[in-house]
């Protein structure tokens, strides 16, 4: 095999990925500026070409697909069951909630999701939580470095190692889990995992007074945030928006209640919307505190299912989390679209199975940071640079999903 | 209101043979629309008070096949108000190697998020869609060769003095 071989030629830029905007198209007082392609928030690759008037934006490019990997490509190559490691890679941050809504739509497809034990479904909906969790103190976390503070950032690290820990302790994976399997999971959870789960808990909940106190309620924080990139609601659902980013614009929309999967149901727990506090309903802050106040909500689930899990669904001799894990997937022919409630929006996949095979003949993955990203030109022409930085964090996005 | 009911409200708005036929084995379930008026009914199915599908929620275009020689793009449209979904589809015929892509009139001036789903769907499937704004590849660079999610695709050999088939 030959090694690869790349001249640089300068051209190859220009033609690989050209601006929209050309010099010539550009007032003499316009300027263009590239932001990126590693900006802290962005957890991954991203470029926007940003045209400038003085400190002014006047218009947002964002440049995508430095991290394809081809995930709808790939997952036309192989049965359904062997796509969940690659799922994971989707929101590599919220990693088990993407396997929950992947295999939840496989399972709808199959026809066996009412089968499924239910300590099961409370393990999953547990796992799902605490990577929720985990995904929103990243974003909170690196939303405060953006806004130049330092030190929430470290601590909500800190916090989420703990839930790393505990989930390389479930899965024996740090990040891509490959736990929740089609029709059961990889494993029953450890020996005493759920009284370390409920230590967890109580160390928690302080730490997120603490952070909400120190960040949320911050004078110089509230200055930068507030008033800033405001969404509206209807231009939000106009362009697709799910997840915090649609609650804080007002609307009390949470598939978790909406579709009711899993076992959500049967828990308790609030959907919190933003509601203007300290600006305008939809502006920065009030992303930042939909998702903050999740985390209290997810506390709450997390909670509820270790209660039941200890009580009335226990760890029994003959519960075999494997049972149903069928040894060949075969669908009907049909199309099937589910969805699910991720960190960070509505995550769909569209499935087609052709009823010959167990692969499927597209596999579409509805990704809710594409959408979220792409109302981002919108709500920031006419601020200033130092506020597009503040709104583009808000977004919460993450590149693997944006490129899948 | 089921989708037969959608049908026959679009068959009395647009026509019968606008809405010819209903997809069964789908999850939700759909109608097939004609490509020609399907902004139109988009349009409608938005702002008519008995729908008000006023979310798009995922657009997936299908390559079907040297076989079947069809194209069709799927739009999964949601109403948050009466809290329903509903698939259309909409299907084309599919171009020769070579020859001009297959043309969809965009939807992109209904729902905005469609603007970019679109583009994803040039990039990967190799659909013109009529009147998009911005009509640019998304996700591969601008002077890639062919369109991957196409069954008959191959990959090209060099990219930039690259291999890229290994």
């Amino acid at each position: 095999m030959s090694t690869v071989q790349y001249t640089y030629d300068p051209r190859h830029l220009e033609a690989s990925e050209p601006t929209k905007y050309k010099p010539e198209d550009l007032t003499e007082e316009q300027m263009l500026i590239n932001i990126g392609p590693q900006h802290p928030s962005t957890h991954g690759v991203l470029r926007f070409e940003v045209i400038t008037d003085g400190e002014v934006v006047v218009d947002v490019v964002p440049h995508l697909g430095y991290l394809h990997r081809c995930f709808e490509k790939h997952a036309e190559s192989m049965p359904f069951n062997q796509v969940i490691p690659y799922v994971d890679r989707l929101d590599y941050v919220g990693a088990m909630n993407n396997e929950h809504a992947y295999v939840m739509g496989v399972e709808r497809m199959l026809g066996i999701e009412n089968d499924i034990p239910k300590r099961t479904e409370y393990i999953r909906v547990l796992m799902a939580e605490l990577n929720r969790l985990a995904s929103h103190f990243v974003a909170i976390g690196t939303y405060g470095l953006d806004i130049g503070a330092v030190t929430p950032f470290l601590w909500m690290m800190r916090d989420r190692e703990h839930i790393l820990r505990m989930l390389e302790w479930v899965s024996g994976a740090r990040m891509l889990y490959n736990y929740i399997w089609v029709g059961g999971l990889f494993y029953d959870l450890p020996v005493g995992f759920e009284e370390r789960c409920k230590e967890f808990v109580t160390y928690l909940k302080p730490k997120l007074v603490e952070t909400r106190d120190l960040l949320l309620n911050n004078k110089i924080y509230v200055e930068r945030t507030a008033n800033v990139g405001v969404l509206s609601r209807d231009l939000a659902i106009n362009y697709g928006v799910t997840g915090p980013m649609l609650r804080a614009s007002g609307l009390r929309f949470d598939l978790r209640r909406i579709d009711g999967y899993s076992v959500y149901p049967q828990l308790d727990f609030e959907i919190p919307v933003g509601e203007g506090t300290v600006g305008t309903v939809g502006d920065c802050w009030d992303r930042t505190w939909v998702r903050y106040r999740e985390c209290e909500e997810s506390v709450k689930i997390i909670e509820q299912c270790l209660e039941m899990l200890t009580k009335e669904h226990k760890r029994t001799r003959d519960y075999d989390p494997r049972a149903m894990v069928p040894k060949k997937i075969r669908p009907q022919a049909q199309d099937f679209y589910v969805r699910a409630e991720n960190p960070k929006g509505e995550l769909g996949f569209y499935f087609r199975a052709d009823g010959r095979s167990d692969v499927p003949v597209r596999c579409k993955a509805r990704s809710c940071c594409f959408s979220n990203l792409s109302v981002v030109p919108e709500i920031s022409r006419g601020v200033l640079i130092a506020d597009f930085i503040a709104i583009v964090g808000s977004v919460d996005f993450v590149l693997g999903e944006v490129d899948r | 209101m089921t989708h037969t009911d959608i049908q026959s409200l679009l068959q009395s708005e647009f026509g019968a043979s606008c809405v010819p036929e209903t997809i069964e084995n789908a999850t939700p379930k759909g109608l097939v629309i004609s490509a020609e008026k399907l902004q139109d009914v988009c349009l409608f199915l938005r702002d008519n008070e008995q729908t008000y599908f006023d979310s798009l929620s995922c657009v997936t275009a299908i390559d079907n096949g040297m076989e079947a020689s069809t194209i069709e793009v799927n739009y999964n449209l949601y109403s948050i108000p009466y809290n329903f979904q509903l698939l259309l589809r909409a299907i084309v015929a599919r171009n020769e190697d070579g020859a001009e892509l297959p043309m969809i009139p965009t939807v992109s001036d209904v729902w905005k998020t469609a603007e970019w789903h679109e583009r994803e769907a040039f990039d990967l499937v190799g659909i013109k869609f009529d009147g998009h704004p911005d009509l640019r590849r998304i996700l591969l660079p601008t002077d890639w060769q062919g369109h991957p999610l196409r069954k008959d695709y191959s990959t090209q050999e060099y990219y930039h003095g690259m291999k890229v088939d290994y």
